[in-house]
């Protein structure tokens, strides 16, 4: 019992234990279906290309994976979530595709602009949108879901706007290498395995996780310390901009358009999804980067199974539904006083058997 | 009476709230004015158009009075639109598929609303977890369900009583604003039942704000929790039952969307729940709670309407700028409600 | 039930997990009697009056109220409430969204026949109440455009009106001024006369003596003493209050700091925050360990915080070192080389969740900014040095900082602040909630840092220990300092000055 009391302790116990669930539920279809057991883990290479439900599952991630990374800072420093980050995506391709094609354009197979021009713009109006979420929330002291709704409806308009409403395509096929493949592997992963890399890296070498996680956990006593919760909890949503940015960008190339509706559409719950399935506490504080990732790919191996048990992309948000709320029941104050008040009640037990009341 | 070193102010002082309830209510009254002298070769001004903007907002206009009700708690409630869509699919599949009789169909659907509301209100209420979390999850899993019931577009054609019920026009008592057409015909404006439902809520709602005992303890429970309790009320309950009340209202709004679009599919009220909480805080209700006035949510709403009234009478604009026009907005009443708050907190000092 | 008395409590005991917070305490109240409850930190006044309120379940003990002929137990405030006995808190609980009217009738609003809100019966009965309490204001005005001190008056009316026979104040005039409070007193004299029981929790000793019948005093959860207020000298109240160390320390006593200090550090002077602390002048040289001594909330905490700059300073002007210094925020002060360790360490100095090493190595990193991270290995060596030096009694230093005892948790926050080598230290009693132990090994270590030239302001509310440590004391009061003490001091004399006064 207590092997087991250890286990579930650890802090990256439950997005583990969550994908190692989906995997085998995978599994289990496939050798139902009379597939190989392994079915689900074969990675072959068709046209020189990467091909399996891994690589899918790793592909289609990618978006997911980078917004989990700034969503994670956003929730540790600030205990509320960005819900703009869709929108924010839909936003950046639409700024790098309108660049791009000039203004009032919609087809076109030559860049009006350098594309490193398109996409700086693109990731420059990301940044902006971040600024102007944590200048909301830390000097307006606004709660940061209320701050980010503004940029949540408007956001896609704005996107929808500068494209002169229509959907805006670059068929330049330099535009769709972002999206498209670079060697053998699709380079969205290869994007979001770079994200991962800066931030973990940063987040060794610099003291930025300690700083976020200070304030997020005890700002007053951070502010004795020294530490400026304002700037922080700024910083943190600017670093969320910029990854939804990104993330943006990789969309708009993989369809090589800048469908400023549908882009990011739903991606704000995946993504604060992945960071509660990530073992990280939605009410602040403590984080660990690597569980936001399991947690962000677990959520893409749902959906795709849920796809491949026919559930179709209309449904599959009832099951995300029902596991958010599994997640956070566990996780809110009335189940862990009750769980507080077991423990300290078989403590008292203890006590007096010990005493030999 | 010795007058005290403490007296207060014996004059009503305008407090920050009628502020702002009397800016929404000049804002709507500055668009719609500049509507109907900008637009009146289009027949703006027409009562028509107002009561239009009436006929297309009513469902919003349920759903924005239980948005009310749910963030003078403090809480938020995002869910709503998904549950709306949700609704009219389940009408709409109930009649040409199912079979069902539209009366009870409409009971069933109230008594979804009744339950959806029992349940997220007590995951808010009893569990202590963030009502933008919970709601969030009830906004996807009403949409989801929305596709389970059916995932194509159901036009609901087979229910004479539905169908008799949507089709039901109310003119104007006394031809009020009757106007001659360019082809010499008396138009007289009208109104549909979904107006007579969204009105009667309204009141009956701001009844219950102002007169009971609950209505009270919601702004009690907005203003300060803490005491709330101290002063003997269960907040739990209170704030289960806003939520409850909140998917109730939604639910007979959803009839009245219903009413109003014949059709059932995946797609519809997308960002409806944006439009509520947009035309509460627009009409004065503070998102911290303990503050807001259904009255000023209705003019939020008719604020919505005219907005997206002139964008669709001026036919070269796109409806997008309905949105970003909405959130710009928006964005402008959170602004300044931080902004008094600030004020306030310094001169606490 | 004894004539005249309203209220009795019997051997209340209450125990927490690790401390026994009520140990027997008796507690009676008369009717038509102001009675103050005073003790310092952890003496159990609000312990005791959350056992009779309903907040917490007590142990053992037995609670009777005039008119009930049963003991009770209440188990919730609004049980409490419906016996007669109402709570004003500090934080005045009521809704400032509200009018006045509103709130005097939350959740027992008068209902018409049809069972709605009788909004006119309201505002009447408010404005009957107004009168009555003789408050000059509008009862459908908004709570919250009234000032703190009104709104109080409504609750206690609210309470009144709930015909209550026992009245608590807790701490009700922390935030007001004079005039304010003269006009309380005025009200509560009124209600003492009409019969109602106050009990009145405070730490203003002038207070106390001006609208008070009786005292009970509690120290360390237990009943030290009832007396009537005519029968207790301020020093004796002192002393009651504060007690007489019962440690044999050995005898440390600090070297006169003419052969030793430097050079004026810190030299503050009319800093002030309104509310807070009035305008003091305070001045430190290098190597000196000045002490701030007087009652819980007589401003210590403030006057150290306005120096450190964790409260903003509204007026005055501070040199450190000679220079003008414009301290507005911790880490500006932190740059000239100060360090605060607050007393609240649970609100204001633990960040639980990170490890030891972590918390240890905070400031420091706070000094070096977001880039420049301290390395592991540095990181390692920092925390192993100092919890070898405070011996902090840990598995690890990987330990969440949650998992350590109080004690050990207040070493770690020492440790976080001696790491950053600074020039000044604040110590704001860093011996609270600490073994005997503990105690004599941070009392040497104040003195070593002395000897090494830093600067100390300590804050404790044990007179020896400060005796044994400083220098200098200076003496607060009611939210002033009011003087200085030096050279030969005694724990009388110290008694004396916090006292003041000239009755006794």
């Amino acid at each position: 019992m207590k092997q087991i009391r250890k286990i579930t302790k650890m802090r990256l116990f439950l997005p583990i234990f969550s994908m190692v669930l989906v995997m085998a539920i995978n599994m289990i279809y496939d050798v139902a279906n009379g597939n190989v057991f392994y079915n689900f883990f074969t990675i072959s290479i068709r046209n020189g290309l990467l091909y399996g439900r891994l690589i899918d599952i790793l592909n289609r991630g990618s978006e997911a994976a980078i917004l989990a990374i700034g969503m994670t800072l956003v929730v540790s420093s600030s205990a509320g979530v960005d819900i703009s980050v869709g929108s924010v995506m839909s936003l950046a391709g639409g700024m790098c595709c309108m660049l791009l094609a000039g203004f009032g354009n919609a087809n076109v197979s030559q860049y009006a602009m350098p594309l490193w021009v398109g996409l700086l713009a693109g990731l420059a109006v990301a940044c902006l949108c971040g600024a102007f979420n944590g200048f909301l929330v830390s000097y307006l002291n606004i709660q940061p879901m209320v701050a980010t709704l503004i940029l949540f409806s408007a956001g896609r308009a704005i996107g929808l706007l500068m494209c002169n409403s229509t959907i805006v395509y670059i068929r330049e096929p330099s535009f769709q290498f972002l999206g498209g493949y670079l060697g053998p592997i699709p380079t969205p992963i290869i994007v979001a395995i770079l994200c991962i890399t800066v931030m973990s890296l940063i987040l060794k070498y610099t003291a930025l996780g300690m700083y976020v996680q200070s304030v997020g956990i005890n700002a007053k006593a951070a502010r004795i310390a020294g530490y400026q919760s304002r700037r922080i909890i700024f910083t943190t949503f600017v670093i969320c901009g910029l990854l939804a940015g990104i993330a943006g960008l990789v969309a708009t190339s993989r369809i090589y358009s800048a469908d400023t509706n549908n882009i990011g559409l739903n991606f704000e719950l995946d993504a604060i999804l992945a960071v509660a399935l990530g073992g990280n506490s939605l009410g602040g504080g403590k984080f660990r980067l690597s569980g936001s990732i399991i947690g962000a790919y677990t959520i893409q191996a749902i959906t795709t199974t849920l796809y491949a048990l026919g559930v179709s992309s209309a449904q599959a948000p009832v099951f995300k539904a029902v596991i958010v709320i599994l997640i956070v029941t566990i996780q809110s104050p009335a189940v862990k006083a009750v769980m507080a008040k077991r423990a300290a009640a078989k403590e008292v037990a203890a006590r007096k058997g010990a005493v030999g009341v | 009476m010795k007058t005290s070193p403490l007296a207060g102010n014996t004059h009503r002082r305008m407090n920050n709230n009628t502020v702002l309830i009397m800016i929404t209510i000049a804002l709507f009254v500055i668009m719609y004015a500049a509507g109907c002298i900008a637009y009146s070769e289009k027949g703006f001004d027409h009562l028509q158009t107002f009561l239009n903007i009436l006929i297309n907002n009513s469902g919003l206009i349920c759903i924005a009075c239980g948005m009310t009700c749910v963030m003078l708690t403090g809480g938020i409630d995002v869910s709503v639109g998904a549950l709306i869509a949700m609704d009219c699919m389940f009408i709409a599949v109930g009649i040409e598929y199912w079979g069902v009789s539209s009366p009870i169909l409409m009971l069933l659907v109230l008594l979804i609303g009744v339950a959806f509301g029992l349940l997220q209100g007590f995951c808010v209420g009893y569990l202590g977890i963030q009502p933008f979390i919970v709601t969030i999850a009830g906004m996807f899993f009403a949409r989801g369900m929305t596709a389970v019931i059916c995932t194509q577009q159901v036009t609901i054609k087979s229910d004479p009583f539905f169908v008799g019920l949507a089709n039901l026009k109310f003119n104007m008592p006394f031809e009020i604003g009757a106007y001659f057409n360019n082809k010499g015909k008396e138009m007289i404006p009208y109104f549909r039942l979904p107006v007579i439902i969204a009105l009667v809520v309204l009141v009956a709602i701001f009844l219950v704000l102002r007169y009971t005992r609950f209505g009270r303890s919601l702004y009690a429970v907005g203003g300060n929790q803490q005491s709330a309790a101290l002063m003997g009320l269960d907040v739990k309950k209170v704030r289960m039952k806003a939520y409850v009340l909140s998917s109730f209202l939604c639910s007979i709004g959803g009839i009245c969307y219903c009413l109003n679009t014949m059709a059932g599919t995946t797609t519809q009220a997308t960002g409806l729940e944006m439009d509520a909480i947009a035309s509460s805080v627009i009409g004065g209700t503070l998102l911290t709670g303990g503050v807001g006035n259904v009255i000023g949510s209705f003019f939020g709403v008719l604020i919505n309407g005219t907005i997206s009234s002139l964008v669709k009478t001026n036919g070269k604009l796109i409806s997008s700028w309905a949105n970003v026009v909405s959130a710009m907005l928006l964005c402008f009443f959170i602004v300044l409600q931080a902004v008094f708050a600030k004020i306030k907190e310094r001169s606490k000092g | 039930m004894e004539d005249k008395v309203v209220l009795t409590m019997r051997g209340i005991t209450m125990t927490f997990p690790g401390v026994k917070a009520l140990d027997h305490v008796d507690f009676t109240l008369r009717k038509g009697e102001i009675h103050a409850l005073m003790g310092e930190n952890g003496a159990g006044k609000s312990t005791l009056i959350k056992c009779l309120t309903g907040v917490h379940d007590f142990e053992f003990g037995e609670i009777r109220v005039d008119g009930i002929e049963e003991p009770i137990r209440n188990h919730s405030t609004m049980d409490a409430q419906r016996r007669g006995i109402s709570t004003v808190y500090q934080e005045v609980n009521l809704c400032p969204n509200l009018s006045v009217a509103e709130n005097l009738f939350i959740g027992r609003e008068p209902l018409t026949k049809a069972h709605t809100i009788d909004r006119k019966a309201i505002v009447k009965r408010a404005q009957k109440l107004a009168e009555e309490f003789e408050l000059n204001l509008d009862v459908q005005q908004t709570m919250g455009s009234y000032s703190l001190a009104l709104q109080q008056m409504i609750a206690i009316a609210r309470a009144v009106d709930m015909d209550c026979k026992i009245l608590i104040l807790d701490e009700p005039t922390s935030s007001l001024d004079d005039n304010e409070v003269s006009k309380l007193f005025t009200l509560m004299r009124r209600l003492r006369d009409q019969g109602v029981g106050i009990i009145f929790v405070t730490h203003f000793l002038e207070q106390v003596y001006e609208v008070c019948d009786r005292i009970t005093v509690l120290r360390n959860g237990q009943l030290v003493g009832e007396y009537p207020v005519t029968a207790l000298p301020r020093v004796k109240l002192i002393a009651a209050m504060m007690g007489k160390d019962i440690d044999d320390l050995a005898k440390i006593k600090p070297e006169a700091c003419e052969n030793r200090c430097g050079d004026m550090l810190i030299d503050a002077k009319g800093l002030g925050h309104t509310g807070k602390i009035k305008p003091f002048d305070l001045n430190i040289r290098q190597g000196e360990v000045v002490g701030l001594t007087g009652l819980l909330g007589s401003g210590r905490s403030e006057l150290a915080r306005v120096i450190y700059g964790a409260d903003r300073p509204q007026t005055g002007t501070l040199k450190v070192k000679d220079k003008p210094a414009h301290v507005a925020r911790p880490i500006d002060a932190m740059k000239l080389g100060m360090g605060m360790l607050p007393d609240d360490r649970k609100a204001e100095g633990i960040i639980d969740d990170l490890s030891i090493r972590e918390n240890i190595i905070l400031a420091m990193q706070a000094q070096q900014g977001m880039l420049k991270l301290i390395p592991y290995k540095e990181q390692c060596e920092i925390a192993d040095k100092y919890i070898a030096l405070l011996d902090i009694k840990t598995a690890s230093r990987e330990t969440p900082l949650k998992q350590l005892s109080g004690g050990n948790q207040q070493k770690v926050i020492i440790a976080r602040w001696l790491a950053t080598n600074p020039d000044f230290l604040i110590l704001d009693e860093p011996t609270r909630g600490i073994d005997i132990g503990t105690k004599t090994e941070i009392q040497k270590l104040i003195i070593k840092l002395a000897e090494e030239g830093k600067s100390i302001l300590f804050i404790s509310s044990e007179i020896e220990e400060m005796l044994r440590t400083c220098n200098r004391l200076a003496v607060l009061r009611d939210g002033e300092k009011v003087g200085e003490l030096s050279g030969d001091m005694t724990q009388e004399s110290v008694m004396h000055a916090i006292a003041g006064g000239e009755k006794g």
